[in-house]
């Protein structure tokens, strides 16, 4: 199992609160790796130490390392836009941008200095059919996004994400605005997605980590309690905590 | 309620009223198509075509001034700078300060300041002095809504690999249109309705200014000036000159909603 992201003694406080204890994780390449825990254990700051945003926020001391493919990306030197564009990022409910279905996925691509629009106009094409969405779309590219039902937003937004050709996907209980048959849809693409990229999705729904997972981080307040592949996981879990959590008498 | 609402109304309607009754049997095609003759404040043939050009230079150059000034400001206030909170709230203190500032104190600064560099009286200095009067009110409107933006437009937008720039000018603006929209609204409404601003620095002249560096006429102060007027018919030109004041605002205002409209639909919720 090659690691893609490695994480090492992480700990991470915003004021006086200490959010990440002492986070050491490797996170297999061409996987899906879930993040389970309760609320407020720290699962979306971690996603958001992966990809930096959590720059945008105040106060905040972070140390330790996070290294992807060797470079240590907390106290790296290069870009970093061109590190965030190496992980598409899937929000709790969709954030689509304030243009049309076409310009929606052609922005990130205008943004990192292509502007052929054949190459554009074939990467949108790609993208929306590698998240099933061309068929209920392509008479209709030139509408804004904020018209599609949430779930289709949802996957516009992932497509959105992978036509700026990311190495990792980050999630962020992508599902759980959406509908059931919305969600069947993501979380199908998931598994089809590992083939070409390394994906982390944060959930605290257990059935469709069961569902999914290959390999399984579990959080409680800040810390890790437990994590390992999702047969040693949710067959023969070793700490009382992840029993407790799996068998849903944990409070 | 009932009772604000009919007192608001009254009074807007008595201010319309008064203005449209005195003004409207002056406001001749003479009265907007051509400059004071000789003689015209005495209640001779001419016009205030030079007060309507000059307000509209004014008001125009100084709000094109204020967008480009403010509008980054506000996008560094509340993207760039999202960290710094205290700093911002500072600066928005600031700037609500600056927006109570009367106008006659910007002039007077735009006045010392003209002195300083040996400038005269003209359509430049009017255009800078106004512009600094608008902006905070540019400013605090745009960023009142921009600070509302979800951050997770913020997050999207830079987990697709853009900077905080490309950020605010391509999807933040395009979220916020309508809202900057009405910021340029209200700025050029002030811009085009304030004398006291204009008074030391914009000057008053009878001819149409065919360079920035001449002074300029502006409605307010043609207002003023005819209604200091002894002459009642002169005075009446000075409602007519208000009656034209208003409706040029009035066709800014209604303008602005269907250019806002136009941009609104991308706008995500």
């Amino acid at each position: 199992m090659k690691s893609k992201i490695s994480i090492q003694n992480l700990n991470l406080s915003i004021g006086k609160n200490q959010i990440l204890k002492n986070i050491n994780l490797d996170i297999p390449e061409n996987q899906v790796t879930i993040i389970l825990g309760p609320s407020g254990c720290g699962k979306t700051t971690l996603l958001k130490c992966l990809n930096r945003l959590i720059d945008l926020e105040e106060n905040v001391t972070i140390t330790g390392s996070i290294f992807l493919d060797n470079e240590d990306i907390l106290h790296t030197k290069s870009d970093l836009p061109g590190i965030r564009k190496k992980m598409g990022l899937l929000s709790q409910r969709p954030y689509p941008l304030p243009m049309n279905i076409y310009d929606n996925i052609a922005y990130g691509l205008r943004i990192n200095g292509i502007h052929n629009k054949h190459i554009i106009r074939e990467s949108v094409e790609h993208n929306l059919k590698q998240v099933n969405l061309w068929d209920e779309v392509q008479h209709r590219l030139k509408e804004p996004a904020s018209r599609l039902s949430i779930g289709q937003q949802q996957r516009l937004c992932l497509a959105r994400g992978l036509a700026v050709k990311p190495e990792i996907i980050l999630a962020d209980e992508p599902t759980s605005a959406l509908d059931p048959l919305s969600s069947t849809a993501i979380e199908k693409k998931f598994v089809e997605l590992k083939e070409e990229y390394t994906l982390v999705m944060v959930t605290h729904i257990l059935r469709q980590a069961r569902r999914i997972a290959d390999y399984v981080v579990f959080m409680y307040l800040g810390e890790i309690v437990e994590h390992g592949t999702a047969d040693e996981f949710f067959n023969h879990p070793k700490q009382e905590k992840t029993k407790a959590y799996l068998e849903g008498i944990f409070n | 309620m009932q009772i604000s609402i009919a007192l608001i109304v009254l009074v807007l309607s008595l201010i319309v009223f008064s203005i449209f009754y005195r003004g409207l049997p002056s406001l001749t095609w003479e009265m907007v198509s051509q400059t004071p003759k000789g003689g015209y404040y005495f209640g001779k043939e001419g016009g205030v075509l030079n007060a309507i050009i000059g307000s509209l230079y004014l008001a125009f150059g100084a709000t094109i001034l204020a967008l480009v000034m403010g509008l980054p400001v506000a996008m560094l206030m509340n993207i760039h700078l999202r960290k710094f909170k205290k700093l911002v709230n500072g600066v928005r203190f600031l700037l609500d300060l600056l927006w109570g500032v009367p106008s006659i104190v910007y002039g007077a600064f735009g006045f010392s300041v003209m002195i300083f560099f040996g400038v005269k009286t003209s359509l430049l200095a009017g255009i800078i002095t106004v512009s600094l009067f608008i902006l905070p009110i540019m400013i605090r409107a745009i960023d009142e809504v921009v600070r509302n933006v979800p951050v997770g437009l913020l997050e999207a937008s830079m987990s697709l690999g853009s900077n905080k720039s490309q950020t605010a000018f391509m999807v933040y603006v395009r979220q916020c249109s309508s809202a900057i929209v009405t910021a340029i609204m209200i700025s050029f409404g002030r811009a085009i309705g304030d004398a006291a601003s204009v008074l030391f620095t914009t000057g008053y002249t009878d001819s149409i200014p065919t360079s920035v560096m001449q002074p300029s006429a502006t409605l307010p102060l043609s207002i003023f000036f005819q209604l200091s007027s002894p002459i009642q018919e002169v005075q009446n030109r000075a409602y007519a000159s208000a009656a034209i004041l208003t409706i040029i605002i009035l066709i800014i205002s209604v303008l602005s909603r269907v250019i806002s409209n136009k941009y609104n639909k991308n706008k995500i919720s």
